[in-house]
């Protein structure tokens, strides 16, 4: 099993105590962030391991990267303080386990990663995405969903598997080194997590971000600018990698979207609400929901972006309610191209 | 046999009567287990008038008369055990009244569901009725008359409790209404008069041939959802149960067990589905269900699957298709199962056995209760699947079915519209003076033992 690598040295002269003085959902003081932190240093039981929504934040908030959210994640793990219910919990782990019916197939770059999405195949059409390879399905499931279940262990046991299976079926017999990720998660997880994790990746995982700006650049004189106000659904994965936000900004300069100043985004950005509605805290994730909403509103947005396909059906319905029209971010921009769009 | 046909073709006409063997054979069985038996004549009559000529044709000749809906019981109820005539009401499908201000609808008895169903959405878009999870294709006279259960039974109980009243056609040819559409104009109600509706409800057409009867109608809300409740340990169903009925918000209440999918396996799911007006009060009415069953949440012990809405969508189908889909499981399309109609306590055994049961049995299951009223009682459901086109395969389900009714007796149940051998082990549990008193109503309306005759017999 790998271990986590955290310093502890370095949380223990920690003066800011960022991880859970930011927290946007527990409300503790410097001091109250200190004593609770020290006691999940020690293995001990805190309130944060009940109350953390699992959004993620803290691991951006640490200014030393020192995984501050996968070590409350072991904590919990170790000392049973579950975020969802048991049965709920081992449902899941059942329903995304590994199913064994991966066939090696031969692609050819760009290898475009749907992860357990692969019903949003119909999604990778167009120019952006002509002579694409599309693989997906749960032998390819990035596994890093279970930190929102205490269940580090699943991620231990099942992303190496992961990793082989990608190599073993597809990029090592085909010749390829780069994945795009089409979901945030997945980049986050090869690139940020599994080294965190002491799990060796051995292929060069692309953002889809980063792979849409490149295209979108090539396409340029195709593109018809959106010139419409657009929010972006920041995904909770998306903590673990926010080098990757400018690409978001180069994406909406590139296809003439523009995007508002809002209060929920960046640093600040609210989780889609599905994480606190698995930890059935239905009221906060109506209340986060509604403050994000707003914000989305409030700024004229006539769209709202997504790039994780979870976010997407969760808000998808009271976006569209509040009359903004929810997309894809993939979709968006083939809207720029002049493409009718998928779903 | 000749006269007999001219007879009937004199009453329904040569198209609507047949003595061929194509007919004969499709009328000869359900899609359950049951051995096929056929009928010497098929008959659908297309007003009560033709229903009671018929009646009377057959008192006549001592003709043995089997009355069917969709022929969809799956339990052989109307193969016609001794011959004789199959009355098809299927021509007798007409909508006849809804009235939106005492919210009922009267129908004739071979109206289908499917067809009542998309009648409302398109003419009272506000009003529903509660379906089984059955084809389209059933009837409501059928579900009502052998007290089914459905979409709407956690808010208005079994469907024989949702009838307001009916017309029938008895054994002897005299046509009957019974409750208020008796006395007035209305079929509001069964009371305030004495209740003769029990004589026709869960006899299996053994005591008259309903023509008419009136359902109640509910509230079609604009705003739906589902919640899923998910447990692992099938001794707590019961107080859940008890707790997410008591709050009276739920429309359906609904647990389901089953091997497939795997993330189904080893788990109890409690579908609760509820209505509103609005969005604020959907999501009071979420709020209520989920406080009902804090304690369990506390305890980490279950809680509510997090389903986008597009995920629930399937959830909130009435009928359910998934049902469908898992009849067919072992491909051949044969299906039947023990409904058994149970104290809400009895959960956690009724599970094991069933399991049990079905695991020794080799046999494809699919486990579930629909819970009536407020946890008043539940219709605990043993599905099988089996290839009809293989009798070593409807054999283990035959003999899975009749370990299950033999255990639900067992424990205290009751098979729900039981098959002829279960029937029989009803009656030797049954107090002796009931039964008796049984044989003397029969005997009184139906002298000469024409109507279905091998149902409820010892």
């Amino acid at each position: 099993m790998s271990e986590l690598k955290y310093d502890q040295k370095i949380c223990t002269k920690c003066e800011k105590i960022d991880c859970l003085t930011r927290c946007q959902h527990i409300a503790l003081d410097l001091e109250e962030a200190r004593q609770e932190w020290m006691k999940i240093l020690a293995g001990r039981d805190s309130r944060v391991l009940h109350e953390c929504l699992t959004c993620y934040a803290c691991e951006e908030y640490c200014p030393y990267h020192n995984h501050p959210f996968y070590l409350i994640v072991d904590r919990q793990e170790e000392l049973s303080a579950w975020p969802v219910p048991v049965p709920l919990t081992k449902q899941q782990i059942a329903m995304m386990a590994p199913k064994g019916q991966i066939v090696a197939q031969k692609v050819s770059a760009p290898v475009i990663n749907l992860c357990s999405f692969p019903m949003l195949a119909g999604s990778i059409q167009g120019k952006l995405f002509a002579g694409a390879s599309i693989i997906g399905g749960n032998d390819l499931f990035c596994n890093i969903m279970w930190l929102h279940f205490a269940k580090n262990s699943v991620i231990r046991e099942r992303l190496p598997k992961v990793i082989n299976n990608l190599m073993d079926y597809y990029l090592k017999v085909s010749g390829v080194d780069e994945l795009i990720c089409f979901h945030d998660e997945c980049f986050g997880t090869y690139t940020q997590l599994a080294p965190a994790f002491g799990i060796e990746v051995p292929f060069k995982p692309i953002h889809l971000f980063e792979y849409l700006t490149k295209k979108l650049t090539e396409l340029k004189k195709e593109i018809r600018p959106i010139n419409a106000k657009v929010a972006y659904q920041r995904p909770c994965s998306n903590r673990l990698v926010p080098e990757t936000q400018h690409w978001v900004d180069e994406i909406f300069k590139l296809i003439g979207a523009i995007r508002p100043a809002r209060e929920y985004e960046g640093e600040n950005a609210l989780c889609c609400g599905m994480v606190v509605q698995a930890a059935q805290r239905d009221d906060r994730a109506d209340a986060i929901q509604k403050r994000n909403l707003d914000d989305m509103a409030a700024v004229g947005a006539r769209y709202c972006v997504f790039n994780c396909p979870m976010c997407f059906m969760t808000l998808k319905g009271m976006v569209a309610e509040r009359g903004m029209t929810p997309i894809l971010i993939s979709d968006l921009c083939r809207i720029a191209l002049g493409e009718g769009f998928w779903g | 046999m000749e006269e007999i046909y001219r007879e009937l073709v004199k009453i329904v006409g040569e198209r609507f009567v047949s003595n061929q063997p194509e007919e004969r054979f499709l009328y000869s069985r359900d899609p359950g287990t049951m051995e096929p038996h056929a009928p010497d004549w098929v008959v659908m009559p297309n007003t009560t008038e033709e229903v009671q000529k018929i009646v009377r044709l057959a008192n006549r000749q001592k003709i043995p008369l089997v009355p069917m809906g969709g022929g969809l019981v799956l339990s052989g109820l109307s193969r016609p055990l001794q011959g004789g005539m199959v009355l098809d009401m299927k021509r007798m499908n007409r909508i006849l009244e809804v009235n939106e201000a005492s919210s009922y609808v009267v129908v004739e008895a071979g109206a289908s569901q499917g067809m009542l169903q998309a009648y409302l959405k398109k003419h009272h878009p506000r009003l529903k009725h509660s379906i089984p999870d059955a084809p389209p294709i059933a009837t409501i006279g059928g579900n009502v008359l052998i007290h089914g259960s459905g979409h709407l039974s956690a808010a208005g109980g079994f469907h024989s409790e949702m009838l307001n009243g009916l017309e029938v056609v008895l054994p002897t040819g005299e046509v009957a209404r019974i409750g208020s559409c008796s006395a007035s104009p209305y079929w509001f109600s069964r009371s305030p008069l004495p209740d003769l509706a029990g004589l026709f409800l869960g006899w299996h057409g053994t005591t008259g041939v309903v023509t008419k009867l009136a359902i109640k109608l509910f509230p079609a809300r604009p705003w739906n959802d589902v919640g899923i409740f998910v447990i692992e340990d099938p001794e707590l169903a019961p107080d859940i149960i008890r707790r997410l009925a008591r709050v009276q918000v739920a429309e359906d209440i609904l647990a389901w067990m089953s091997p497939k999918p795997d993330w189904a396996k080893g788990f109890q799911m409690i579908n609760i589905a509820y209505g509103a007006e609005t969005k604020a009060e959907l999501t009071l009415k979420r709020d209520l269900i989920r406080e009902s069953v804090r304690p369990y949440l506390e305890r980490k012990v279950g809680g509510f699957m997090p389903l986008p809405p597009d995920m629930k969508v399937r959830f909130l189908e009435a009928p359910q298709s998934t049902l469908a889909v898992f009849a067919d499981v072992n491909k051949g399309g044969g299906f039947e199962y023990v409904g058994a109609i149970m104290p809400v306590e009895l959960f956690a055994p009724a599970f094991r056995k069933g399991l049990e049961i079905a695991e020794s049995r080799k046999v494809p299951y699919s486990l579930g209760a629909r819970i009536v009223g407020l946890a008043h009682c539940m219709m605990f459901f043993y599905a099988y699947a089996f290839n009809r086109a293989d009798q070593a395969d409807v054999r283990r389900a035959q003999t899975a079915l009749e370990d299950t009714n033999a255990m639900v007796l067992e424990m205290g149940g009751i098979p729900w519209k039981a098959e002829t051998p279960a029937q029989k082990q009803i009656i030797k549990k049954m107090d002796p003076n009931t039964f008796a008193l049984m044989n003397r109503l029969r005997a009184v309306l139906d002298p000469q033992g024409i109507m279905n005759p091998g149902n409820w017999e010892a």
